[in-house]
């Protein structure tokens, strides 16, 4: 199915003053794929989710996103493109009702209708957010803020999402449930999906490919099937 | 009661001692350097009655003493609130529109009408800064130097040009909003405590321009003699004619401060509910994330900053109009405090609020004037007495809710 590569990060540099948080990495994303990036704590994943979102600077390297460069391209215009990200911590905004935020993820949409049939669409991955859908974002438990920063997401009908640790603090009952979800809009709406995970096992269960990030640089990349099965892996991220 | 009375004895008694403290320094230094020990005393002995009775009353309730004294007045305030909720907002906002169109009628005198249109000029600068700070979040503390700019430039057109009043309203609108985005141009990377100083500054930078172009601004002297706003009226002296007056009576330009403040209110709450108004509050939020969603944050930013200095500048051209005189003096740090204080007592990001929250302070500067030199304790004690009772402002926004700190 990987047709051609709807992201492609070649040898990207990013640094916070003097600290260089990547090295030169490269990754490629290919249409309709779930791929993920994995890491220890402060190994950049973050950072590079950042970068391609045009929030960090890049300051070597390029971004090419459906074979353009987007690193001259603002950050508010990539979801127009269909390029957007649930942020790690989620991150929603806590004093508008789930509605609003909701609203806000079609942020460049003018099509009311349709941004209509959307919010139901997301109530229908997500029901608890339909029976919160006056309340305050702030108000929502971690798992709920979690499903309403994915289906503002959703709301600004990506092609590519970019996800930071989708299973941050939450329940395993409630990680199986989003990472469910995940793979149904994979499936159903074609959206490629960039994964950033701790939960190594989980993220590479999910994913066709896997990158392993060590401090600032791409250390492995390889299917997500042989990651898993790699002796070195299931050690430093798998905890054997 | 006994009970509830020991529960709050040992704060009261803290509470007061503290005030002691903070009593002495304020009132026991006499102008001419001596110290005085019996007035803050006798002060506090007073404060102390005042607060013995109200810590009984208060233990009296809790404890269910006053529940036979009380009964009659709860079932009336719920048969008060049952009746008022059947009548729909339209109903509530005519009757508040009526009584701002009667008002004139209703009191007659001189000094209600000044207080009117002063309560009128606050609101609407009130509401400009809601923009800044109560929706997009950017706390502006120069706020002032924007009314400052719309004054004057209805001052020098009038003066050098002759222009009127109402011709020169949109020029006084459109300078503050380009003063706006200059302002707001250079603080756009900058985030709260930063910002904060940053726009101090600004306003005390355009003060210090307004003090020193002499040649322009004719310095702390002021600019005399700007006309009035001019009416044009039929006139039916054989024929019909149009005639052009300048307004002279009080209860006239009240009217115009409304008109003004009229608009202001319309425009903040379309721009509240509209797709901006929800950007603006994404910036609030969480600036990054918004950014995210696809907000423009750079350009929405200076947008709230220019939106605001417009209705500032409205209020400034009027305010010149009405005193017929500008002087550097009138637009001070203090000024840009005392919007901030109505904006965030009346409940940020709430119109009824700041509307309330202008009034009330308006009013209550005006009442406390006979405690004379205890003027500004007294002020600054009720403002800390609103904080405690309504930590989220008068009427808080009903979108804002409550903010976490009020969770007990
Ligand atoms: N705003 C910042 N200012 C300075 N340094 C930063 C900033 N953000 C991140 N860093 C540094 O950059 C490095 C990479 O951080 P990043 O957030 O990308 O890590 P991460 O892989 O996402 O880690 P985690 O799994 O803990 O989320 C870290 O060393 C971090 O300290
Ligand atoms: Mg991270």
């Amino acid at each position: 199915m990987a047709a051609s590569p709807i992201l492609e990060i070649n040898n990207v540099h990013a640094s916070y003053g003097n600290i260089k948080a990547l090295k030169g990495i490269s990754l490629k994303v290919m249409e309709g794929e779930i791929v993920s990036i994995i890491g220890a704590n402060g190994a950049g994943k973050s950072t590079a989710l950042m970068c391609i979102c045009g929030i960090v600077p890049v300051s070597e390297g390029d971004v090419r996103y459906q074979g353009a460069s987007i690193l001259q391209t603002a950050a508010e215009k990539l979801p127009i493109m269909g390029l957007c990200q649930v942020p790690e911590g989620r991150r929603i905004f806590p004093r508008l009702s789930v509605k609003e935020n909701l609203i806000l993820g079609a942020f460049y949409r003018r099509d009311n209708d349709e941004i209509d049939n959307d919010i139901e669409r997301v109530f229908s991955y997500f029901p608890v957010l339909k029976e919160r859908f006056d309340q305050h974002g702030g108000t929502l438990s971690g798992g709920e803020q979690q499903m309403l920063a994915i289906g503002r997401a959703l709301m600004s009908r990506p092609k590519l999402l970019l996800l930071d640790e989708p299973s941050l603090g939450l329940a395993p009952m409630i990680v199986q449930r989003i990472f469910e979800i995940i793979e149904e809009v994979n499936k159903k709406d074609g959206v490629t999906v960039l994964l950033v995970e701790q939960n190594a096992n989980l993220a590479l269960q999910s994913s066709v490919r896997g990158y392993v990030l060590e401090t600032g640089s791409v250390t492995m990349e390889d299917d997500a099937e042989l990651l898993l099965n790699n002796q070195e892996i299931r050690k430093a991220y798998l905890g054997e | 009661m006994i009970q509830e009375f020991r529960k709050i004895w040992k704060p009261c008694v803290i509470g007061l001692l503290w005030f002691l403290v903070l009593l002495w320094p304020m009132t026991g230094i006499n102008s001419d350097g001596t110290l005085e020990f019996a007035k803050p005393f006798e002060i506090w002995l007073v404060v102390v009655a005042a607060a013995i009775v109200v810590m009984l009353l208060y233990s009296a309730n809790k404890g269910g003493t006053l529940d036979g004294l009380y009964a009659p007045l709860i079932k009336l305030q719920k048969v008060i609130s049952q009746k008022t909720a059947v009548l729909p907002n339209f109903v509530l906002i005519a009757v508040a529109v009526g009584f701002a169109l009667l008002y004139p009628v209703i009191f007659t005198s001189r000094p209600s009408h000044d207080l009117a249109i002063n309560v009128l000029i606050y609101i609407s600068l009130g509401l400009g800064l809601n923009i800044v700070i109560g929706l997009a979040g950017m706390l502006d503390l120069g706020y002032i130097a924007f009314y400052g700019v719309g004054a004057y430039c209805y001052a020098l057109l009038n003066i050098h040009f002759g222009m009127s009043f109402w011709v020169s309203l949109p020029f006084a609108a459109v300078f503050a909003a380009i003063a706006g985005c200059i302002i707001g141009y250079p603080t756009l990377r900058m985030r709260g405590d930063y910002l904060a100083i940053v726009t101090l500054a600004f306003g005390e930078i355009v003060r210090l321009i307004l003090n020193n172009w002499m040649s322009l601004t004719n310095g702390p002297n002021g600019i005399l003699g700007i006309a009035r706003p001019g009416i044009f009226y039929p006139a039916f002296d054989g024929g019909l004619a149009i005639e052009h007056i300048y307004i002279r009576k009080l209860y006239m330009l009240y009217y115009v401060a409304l008109l003004i403040a009229f608009i202001t209110m319309i425009c903040v709450y379309r721009l509240n509910y509209s797709r901006i108004g929800r950007a603006w509050e994404a910036i609030r939020e969480d600036e990054t994330a918004a950014e995210l969603m696809g907000v423009n944050t750079f350009l929405l930013k200076l947008l709230a900053y220019a939106m605001g200095a417009v209705f500032a500048g409205l209020a400034g051209a009027f305010f010149a109009s009405r005193m017929k005189f500008v002087s550097p003096e009138s637009f001070t740090f203090l000024e840009s405090a005392m919007v901030l204080c109505m904006v965030v007592l009346g409940g940020m990001a709430s119109i009824p609020g700041i509307i309330l929250g202008s009034a009330a302070l308006v009013v209550m500067q005006e009442w406390f004037r006979e405690f004379e030199t205890y003027r500004m304790l007294v002020f600054g004690g009720c403002m800390v007495l609103m904080m405690l009772f309504r930590p989220a402002g008068l009427i808080p926004a009903k979108r804002m809710g409550r903010r976490s700190e009020e969770e007990d």
